[in-house]
Parts: structure tokens; sequence; C-alpha cells
């Protein structure tokens, strides 16, 4: 009796272990221990009490017996229940591997494992039925979960365990032969989001893995692409085709498309596994919504599941909406649009197109940029823009207030209605007009909302995936290094990632999309790099007024403005036509590989009658500059990350403002 | 003149070009350049080539990128009179894998000897200005970047 709950208590913990080879082991420990355990003390009862009670003898061994039996029934079930997962995986593969290559099934069965040996041919036959029928209904899509096993099916389940190496071997042999939307069942890369993060994480791990297979999953239907010109010059186009082609013209004259690269650049998801020097794949379509960090494999809203060796997280965000917004109903929710992707880079462009008035609401920089870009459409189609958000003046959380005001002038010039200090009360569909009442009693009568009210980072995996969410910023919470656990980094907007000169913060820009993409895919490659590279940001408020920024750019805190008076060369049209390059960020990168130009002929000054020309401006935390904005001013980026790079308190700030030659091109 | 003017907690100078003029005595912190945690540019200070470099945009992890890499690294450590003479075959192999590939790698112009003249000046390769033939692939798809001098 003793001996058999010293069994049932080492048994307990055993058959509870999470892995596959601990499960494996005990397993086979316990039916050994159990066997064995079971002969035993049946071995020492029968050399107990001799003789005499022969009737005591036979009812106590049964008793124990039972016991015993008892005991190794639990441990059994147990097992088997905690397993079914994996169960059922081993049948989907089955019923895969069926499905495509029937002779594939034979690596299954020789298990060396005690009895059960023998049983896993016959069960693999009685797997093969209800995934072949399965995978007969199913048609192209994959087996969901299989039916429970039944319990024959269970004991070879040590044996089929090892055994989920081999039918995925078997797989990407016979993948080639298999139906054209197969998902590849493992990716060692595996990019989950198809943004500029991501792409950037591919492209890394290409460059510095040779022949790396990387898989990227994402829910849009477009390849990767880029979001500035959705909001920038994708509507300064003078193509009519636009919405379609998707190209834009740079100021430089040349054209390129919002696309990273082509079709033609990618692998085809499943001749990804196949790939001799491996490449990158587009999975469209397809959302992840479950993570098992533990079996290092996710979930697809199909039920397909991919496992992955190192996985990157770069799910991006969601627009927010105004709750009022929300809850004022079907009418007014019809005429809103919450702008990130292409498709709302096309209806708004359509909306733009057949109704009289656009409200923005929202004075950061999407709600900026676009109501400068309709603003100037205005002109041509007698088209009303307005924008009105809580600050005094646009940009009111970024540019200290002088510059704000400032920016808010140039903005009406672009044709845009600014209503400022403006708080939505309710929204209501009337009259065929959507009436905006704002708290202090004014109303807006439109007939379309373009809500800019900032993004809510996608963070839905935290959940199953057991990862942290950072309360103050949002976003899932990783170190300086990206990662949140091992084998899992975060990049771009949904990191919320530790800087190690400005603090824990979190980022929406694009430049640091790619930036923390590029720094996810080497440290997924091996590097175990810090965030250190700062990236920058930039916004064009209609072709006069142009900055670039760094660091924390927060118009709470103290800054110190240095400006001269500008030049007709001090545009972004300039800086872009006379380094060559249509997105500001990459002027930098343009230097490397090319010897600069050389600097035109000066150009006569002309007086601006605007104080604020151009200059610099400083953001100050406890003395030392955390950000500074280079407004009007271009290509003087690396000086202003090296001086936040050094952290370095300066005494005068205007000495170091003298650094950016402000008064040169 | 400049002149000093303050809004609440924002300070704004506004300065003359002759002011300016004068070098600054701001200090800067000296640079390493065996910072480990820097970003590198094409070469990597132990000699190696920089494959991340943001400079070769998607050259080294396209669809050729391998055949790119072996063209690129025969010549990086080609010791030649004729530097990279002895490549002519990787760089072959390198040129028809880009003639699979019309729509990533345009064939413009054909030329010998990189880095000078690998020119596949596309849609993809945005930078490459009409003023200046020279230089690397860049790639403005992947916008990032390093350090530059003005």
């Amino acid at each position: 009796m003793l001996k058999c709950r010293a069994l049932w208590r080492k048994l307990a913990p055993l058959t509870r272990s999470a892995s596959t080879v601990c499960r494996h082991n005990v397993k086979s420990t316990a039916l050994k221990n159990g066997r064995t355990q079971v002969l035993v003390p049946a071995a020492h009862m029968s050399t107990g009490p001799a003789g005499g009670g022969g009737n005591e003898n036979a009812i106590y061994v049964m008793l124990v017996g039972a016991a015993c039996l008892g005991g190794g029934a639990y441990a059994y079930m147990t097992v088997k229940g905690d397993s079914k997962r994996y169960e059922e995986r081993i049948l989907e593969i089955s019923s895969r591997s069926s499905k495509q290559a029937p002779e594939s099934q034979p690596l299954v069965s020789p298990e060396p494992e005690e009895e059960a040996a023998d049983t896993s041919e016959e069960s693999i036959p009685a797997a093969e039925p209800p995934g072949e029928t399965e995978s007969a209904s199913a048609a192209e899509e994959l087996v969901t979960e299989a039916p429970p096993p039944a319990e024959p099916e269970a004991v070879q389940e040590a044996p089929a365990e090892p055994a989920v190496e081999s039918p995925p071997e078997a797989e990407p042999a016979a993948a080639p032969e298999s139906a054209p939307l197969t998902i590849p069942s493992h990716a060692p890369y595996l990019l989950i989001g198809g943004g500029t993060a991501s792409f950037a994480a591919a492209r890394s791990i290409r460059a510095r893995d040779p022949g790396a297979k990387v898989l990227i999953v994402t829910d849009e239907p477009d390849l990767p692409y880029m979001r500035p010109p959705l909001s920038k010059e994708l509507w300064f186009s003078d193509d009519p085709s636009v919405t379609e082609t998707l190209r834009f013209k740079q100021w430089n004259g040349k054209e390129r498309s919002i696309f990273f690269q082509p079709s033609s650049f990618y692998v085809k998801p499943e001749e990804l596994t196949s790939a001799e020097n491996g490449g990158v794949a587009v999975l469209t379509g397809k959302k992840v919504i479950q993570m098992d960090v533990r079996g290092n494999k996710v979930k697809l809203d199909d039920d397909t599941e991919i496992s992955y060796d190192k996985c990157l997280i770069a799910t991006g965000g969601v627009p927010r909406n105004l709750q009022v917004i929300e809850k004022a109903g079907d009418e007014v929710m019809k005429r809103t649009t919450l702008f990130r992707k292409i498709e709302d880079f096309k209806s708004l462009d359509s909306v733009s197109r057949n109704v009289k008035s656009i409200t923005i609401i929202g004075g950061g920089f999407l709600g900026s940029e676009l109501a400068c870009a309709l603003g100037r459409r205005s002109s041509e189609t007698g088209l009303e823009v307005i924008q009105m958000f809580p600050e005094k003046g646009n940009m009111g959380k970024v540019l200290p207030e002088y510059l704000s005001n400032w920016t808010t002038e140039k903005v009406k010039k672009e044709g845009v209605r600014i209503v400022p200090e403006a708080l939505v009360k309710s929204v209501i569909f009337k009259d065929d007009k959507l009436e905006i009442r704002l708290k202090d009693g004014r109303q807006v009568k439109t007939d379309h909302i373009v809500a800019a009210v900032g993004l809510e980072p996608n963070v839905d995996l935290a959940k199953s995936a057991g990862l942290e969410v950072d309360s103050d910023f949002g976003g899932f919470r990783v170190n300086a290094e990206l990662q949140a656990r091992s084998n899992i980094w975060v990049a771009g907007d949904a990191a919320c990632f530790y800087d190690i000169r400005l603090g824990r913060r979190r980022v929406e820009h694009h430049d640091h999309a790619v930036v923390s993409g590029r720094l996810a895919g080497e440290n997924m490659t091996g590097a175990s790099k810090p965030y250190w590279h700062q990236s920058m940001f930039w916004s064009d408020l209609g072709p006069d007024v142009g900055y670039e920024a760094i660091g924390i750019v927060d118009s709470s805190l103290p800054t110190v403005g240095v400006f001269a008076k500008a030049t007709s060369k001090d545009t972004p049209k300039a800086a872009t036509e006379q380094s060559g390059t249509g997105i500001r960020s990459e002027s930098e990168t343009e230097a490397t590989a090319i010897s600069p130009v050389a600097s035109s002929t000066s150009a006569p000054i002309v007086e601006h009658k605007d104080e604020y020309g151009k200059g610099v401006i400083f953001y100050l935390r406890d003395k030392v500059v955390v950000g500074i904005i280079l407004w009007n001013v271009f290509n003087r980026m690396p000086i202003a990350r090296k001086i936040i790079k050094d952290g370095e308190e300066h005494a005068d700030l205007n000495e170091v403002a003298k650094l950016f030659n402000i008064h040169e091109d | 003149m400049s002149y000093c003017r303050q809004k609440g907690k924002d300070r704004i100078i506004f300065v003359t070009k002759e002011e300016h003029e004068s070098p600054s005595n701001a200090e800067l912190v000296a640079d390493d350049p065996n910072d480990p945690y820097e970003e590198q540019g094409l070469i990597l200070p132990n000699g190696d080539i920089n494959w991340n470099c943001p400079c070769l945009g998607g050259m080294a992890s396209g669809p050729c990128g391998s055949q790119f890499k072996e063209a690129f690294s025969c010549f990086h450590y080609s010791k030649e009179e004729v530097k990279g003479s002895e490549c002519i075959d990787h760089f072959r192999n390198m040129q028809e894998c880009m003639k699979k590939y019309p729509e990533l790698y345009p064939q413009e112009e054909e030329k010998e000897t990189p880095p000078q003249t690998v020119d596949v000046p596309d849609q993809e390769s945005y930078l490459n200005s009409s003023a200046s033939d020279t230089g690397l692939v860049t790639d403005s798809s992947l916008p990032t970047d390093s350090q530059r001098a003005t």
C-alpha cells in the first residue's frame, strides 16, 4: 500500500510536466514504473506473510492490485489529457501527409517503444481514415482539430511524438506536389505583420543569414508598403489612376511605387520551404490569432498552425476612434474614415471627389498632413476642408506654442478652415449632413469625417502568448534589444522598448519602424545589439513648411529655438531636389554611396515676412538635449543625432546651433 | 544683431549669419570607431563587408542575393592588379540571375567592376540621381539614415 502511494506521488508530478521529451520519457518511465512497480509489490506480497490467511492474502493482493491499477490508469488518463493537443497536431500532420504523400506514413511507425510499438502500426491506419475524410471535406483548407482520438491511438502517443519531426520533413518533399495554397507548417523566421518593420526585419535577416527562409504573415491583402506617401505624396500626384497604381512622383521627378518591392521579389509561401537559397514569402489575408510560446508556434484564423524558430511581432496598430462617433450610429460611422491603410486612402480619395465638405478631427501629424493634402485639392474642386482639434494650433503637442501658431497659419493658407480648441461632444446625422456639436456650443456641418486621433497598438496576441503589455505607453513591453521573450522580438509601432539614452518609449514613426525592424532582424540572427541608432521623423505641411526631427519632441518640455531668416532655397522641395531623393530620411543613405553633389551657387536671399523661416529647436529635459527639430533645415540629421547621443549638458545652445550652419543650404 | 525672446518656458534666439560664422565652442564627445552598438558603414572595422548596410539596398537580400554576395566578396578581397579580374564568373552568374528578375533589376548598363559600376538604376534604386552614375545601388524603399557629413 505504502509503495503504491509513493509510486502515486512520484508519478503525479512527472505526468504533469510540460515538454514533449519529458512527457515522452515520463510516459516510458511511467509505463515502466507502473509495470515494474506493480510487479514488485505483487512480488513482495507473495513472499510476505507466509502460508496462513490465504483468503486474507488474496483479498490483500486484489486490493493492492486494484489500487495500483487505479493509480496507473489515472496517470495514463492525465498523460493522455495533457498531450491531447499534440495528438491533434500529429493527426493533422499525418492527415496532411496522407493527403499529399501516403508513403510518408511508414516514417511515423517504426518506434522502439515497448509494447506501444505494436499498437502504433494499427493506430496509424486508424489515424489515417479520420485524417483523410476530414481533408477530403476540407478541400483546400487545412484540417482543423481532429475528433478526440480513441484510446488505442493514444497509446502510440509516445512513438508518434518523436515522429513529429519526420512528418514535417516529409512535408517539404511533398509540398511541391500539394495544392497551391499550402501554408508552410514551419518557418525558421516567422514575422507577424506585413508592414514597414516586418519588411525591414526580413531584409536584415536575409542579409545576415544566407539562405534564410522568412515567412511574413499579414492580414492585409497587400504586400509590404510604406505609409508616409498615403498622406502626402500620393495626394499630390497628377495621375488620375494613382489609386490603382499607387505610384507617386517624387519632387525630383522620379516615380516609384509605395510597395517596397514588386511581387517578383518574394517567394511563394508554398515554395518557401524548398527554396534553395531561401527567400522572403508573404502570406496575405491571414491573421495570427493565437501564439503558443512554449510550443514555438502560432495559430492562424483558419486554424492552421505554423511553428517557428524565431518570431517577430510587428503588428503595428489600429487607428483610434472617438467614442462619440462610435456611439453615434451607422449613418455616422458610414461617413467616417479611420485612415491607415491603402484601402482607406482609396476610399478617402473617392469620397473627396464626391462630397462638398470633409472635416478632419485631430491636429497631429496625420491630421495636419491630410488637411494640407485635401486643402490643396480643394482649390481645384471647391471642396471645403475643415480641421478641428483640442489644442490651440496644429502640432500643438509637438511644437512649442509660437511655432504651432505659425504652422497653423500656414495650414490655413493651404485652404483649410481651422477650428481650434474643439472638443467634440456629439455627432448626429441630420438632413443628409453630419452635424458635429462641440462642447463649447459651436457646430460644424459636414459630409464626411476623417478621424486622426491616434493609434491603438495591436497587442491582441499578448494574452495567448503571455507577453507583457506596457501600461504607460501601450504596446508589447520589450527590452533594449527589442526582445520580449527568448525567440520573440517586437518592432515598430507595437513595441514599447527601452531606449538606453532616452528611456522607455514607444515610437510611431516610419523611420523608427525601419530602424527597429532592422535591429530586430539583426538580433534574430544573433547580433544582440540594443536600440542605439536614433530614428528620425519628418513632416511636410505644404511645399513651404517642412521639418525633420529626432528624439523626444514633446511641446511640454522647455525648448530653445535658434532661427535665421529663410531664403527661397529653404523649402522641402529644394531639399529633395538637391539631394535627389524623394523621401527625406533617404537623403542620408544616399550620401554613403554617392559622393556629395556640390552645392549650387547661392541664390539671392529672399526676405520672408515670417520670422521662423529656418532654424533649430532643442528640447530639453533636465538641461540635456533629448530632442531636436530641424526647421526648414535639411540634411543635417547626423549632427542632431550626435548631440542626442552624447547626452551632454551644454551651457550655451547657441554654440551648439552653430554646428548646424543654419544660414547655409 | 541677434536677439532673444522668452515665451514662457520656450526661449527663442534669432541670429545673423555673421554671428554664426565664428567656430562653435560646443564640445562633442569623441566617437569610438569600434563602438559595437553603432551602425556600421559598408565596410566593418575588421574589413568584412556589412551586408546589412542600408546603402546596399535590397541587393544582398533579394532573389539574387547570394550571387551578389559572392561576386562582391570576391571583388572586395581580390588582390589582383586589376581588382576583381578573377571574379568575372561570379559577376556573370549575378547578371544571369538578375536577368531573370527584370522588374527588380532592370538592365540599363552593363559594366564589369563594382562598386563604381554596379549600376542598377531602376524603379527600386531611386537614389541614383541623374547627375551621378557612381556609387552603389541605394534603395530608397527602405529609408533609413546613416552618417553623412554635410
